[in-house]
């Protein structure tokens, strides 16, 4: 949303979407700490679908309008007040969250249920941290204030951490304390950057500093120490090392939504910093770092999923790989994708993936889950006879899988197939290489498990808990959703554009 | 050498300690502490970018001071959360250093993961 015009405007017919999209779900976390921990759940229950309400609302106005959506808080308008902004691609992060977050909400109703008459403590901070997720998210995709989203980060950062160690075993807080000192030495250095461009350009509104920013040292520091604080909050390789412990000993429900949506918000901020703020600033060397960065994570990644013994474990190091081919629309955005019919196949490439691989992993976390509430354990190799026990949740398993190695028909192949042009239209066929290796890695990793699930029990298997067949189905949705983003690969570039100057690609200097 | 300069030196040397504890030392408690002075560079920094405000006629920018405000209580919440989780581990282990074997699935009997 670099058109500083917009900031004049004030607030645009339906702002006040924007604000409700944020207040909503805070509302119903105030309103969960008062009324007590049984009503928790309730509570929760009752927000998602006003939720869901107003991301469609958001996303059918910034549709209608093919405008930015904006609010001016206060009436006060930058530099000196806040701004929110919804531009295509806010809209289409928001949906997504609004698609998964209720998703996760009613597939968690089982494990976090409220017991009858007393209180408890992991049911009450699950649903109000599910709600300050979606909260902290929707600030993210709508902030467009630097601070602002600074405070954002911090308040997701904050939301996530306790869900990773709600069962309170020694290992997950272990796993919690090292992914909150990552997260913590990220948001300090994205502060940084964040003071040093305020202090240089007297503004930390996105669409002015984009016309005020110019190419000189500071601004290349401040946009590296952004870059790279934020790196440490998505986990790209070499900074992953926090992700596998934290999205593997996280209870199911929790590991879906800290790997489908919390780990999206630090790419989307990497994304709004290089293509919103300052486009025209982006070096070659450095475009080209973040996809070795990339590449390195996709190929680490992917070969250490292979390699472990645990299901669970095994979906936190593919999310350590498909974290790789977000990053791979920097280097790639170059000049090949002026006038090209899709704005850029990059950039709609690794949006794309970043949606897709959001529904993907979300449903393959859940089927782990169901996995081992089923056997009492996630042992790839003590898999045998699941197959036929849990049909639906394993086949959900191998739909979620299908995007990941980047098969059609499905999200993960039209994000794959955008980056593979783009790779060929750069002329830089290293990182095709790299994406059709991922993929056949990817494919070793999800026929492992596929492999063992379907072998033959060389003793008959009996389950602990016979599964609820409508928590299966709910998984099989998620997974269907990653599928039929491959049907429609045209219409949503065309919302991602929105607000959005063509040509959306990095002036590389 | 202008006040400004000195605070800035001052700021990034603050900064720069900060990011070489967070990176070297092992303990979570350093770490944490560690943090909190890259924190403190930053906020001196956020001090001295209130100064540009005088040159536009103003006494001082007021932006940059609500936002070390803002930023101070959000680094205090962080350390506060992070020293409940150190806490929790010495309730739970009895240490509390990031051990190796406390991996998750480190364990070969460990039925969680």
């Amino acid at each position: 949303m670099p058109n500083a015009a917009i900031v004049s405007a004030g607030t645009t017919p339906g702002g006040f979407l924007l604000v409700l999209a944020i207040m909503l779900p805070v509302g119903g976390l105030l309103l969960s700490f008062l009324l007590g921990g049984r009503h928790a759940e309730r509570v929760a229950i009752v927000v998602m679908p006003f939720g869901v309400a107003v991301a469609a609302a958001i996303a059918a106005g910034v549709w209608r309008s093919r405008n930015v959506l904006q609010y001016v808080v206060g009436g006060w308008h930058p530099p000196l007040g806040v701004a929110l902004r919804a531009d295509g691609l806010s809209a289409a992060m928001i949906v997504t969250a609004a698609l998964l977050v209720p998703g996760i909400g009613l597939f968690a109703r089982a494990q976090f249920a409220t017991p009858p008459g007393a209180e408890a403590r992991a049911p009450l901070v699950f649903w109000t941290l599910l709600l300050a997720v979606w909260a902290a998210l929707n600030a993210v995709f709508l902030g467009a204030d630097l601070f602002n989203l600074f405070v954002a980060l911090e308040l997701l950062t904050f939301a996530a951490v306790p869900l990773v160690c709600l069962d309170g075993r020694a290992e997950t807080l272990a796993a919690a304390l090292r992914y909150l000192l990552f997260a913590l030495l990220g948001s300090v250095l994205y502060l940084l950057g964040t003071v040093l461009l305020y202090g240089a350009y007297g503004t930390l509104d996105i669409a002015l500093l984009s016309s005020r920013v110019r190419a000189e040292p500071l601004a290349w520091v401040a946009l590296s120490l952004m870059t790279a604080g934020l790196l440490a909050k998505a986990a790209l390789y070499p900074l992953h090392l926090w992700l596998p412990p934290a999205h593997a000993g996280a209870p199911a429900p929790a590991s879906a939504l800290l790997s489908g949506l919390v780990v999206k918000a630090p790419f989307f901020l990497v994304v709004r910093l290089w293509f919103d703020v300052m486009p025209g600033l982006a070096d070659r060397a450095a475009a080209q770092l973040l996809g070795a960065l990339a590449a390195a994570a996709i190929l680490f990644g992917s070969v250490l999923a292979l390699r472990q013994a645990r299901l669970k474990l095994l979906i936190a190091y593919s999310t350590v790989a498909q974290i790789g081919y977000l990053f791979l629309m920097f280097p790639l955005s170059g000049k090949s994708q002026v006038g090209h019919p899709w704005g850029n196949s990059a950039w709609t490439g690794g949006v794309l993936q970043a949606v897709s691989h959001a529904f993907a992993k979300a449903a393959m976390f859940m089927a782990a889950g169901l996995v081992y509430e089923a056997l009492g354990h996630d042992r790839i190799a003590g898999l045998a006879g699941i197959g036929r026990a849990l049909p639906i949740t394993i086949f959900a398993f191998g739909l979620g899988g299908l995007s990941l190695m980047g098969l059609p028909p499905s999200g993960g192949f039209v994000a794959k197939a955008m980056l593979l042009t783009a790779a060929v239209a750069e002329g830089q066929w290293w990182w095709a290489l790299v994406v059709l290796v991922g993929g056949l890695l990817a494919g070793g990793y999800v026929f492992l498990v596929l492999a063992r699930a379907l072998a033959d029990p060389s003793e008959p298997l009996t389950l602990l808990t016979p599964i609820a067949r409508t928590r299966q189905m709910l998984v099989l949705a998620l997974a269907l959703f990653a599928v039929l983003l491959g049907f429609v690969p045209l219409r949503p570039s065309e919302l991602l554009m929105i607000g959005r100057p063509h040509p959306v690609v990095l002036g590389f200097k | 050498m202008s006040a400004a300069t000195l605070f800035g030196l001052c700021g990034a040397a603050l900064a720069g300690l900060g990011l070489y504890g967070v990176i070297v030392h092992p303990h979570p408690l350093r770490k944490i502490l560690a943090f909190n002075l890259i924190g403190g560079g930053v906020f001196v920094i956020l001090g001295i970018v209130a100064r540009r405000g005088a040159a536009a006629g103003f006494t001082s920018d007021p932006i940059p001071q609500a936002l070390v405000i803002t930023g101070i209580v959000v680094a205090f919440a962080a350390t506060a959360l992070a020293v409940a989780l150190v806490l929790r581990l010495l309730h739970e282990t009895g240490w509390v250093t990031l051990r190796p074997d406390l991996a998750i699935g480190a364990r070969p009997d460990d039925p969680h993961c």
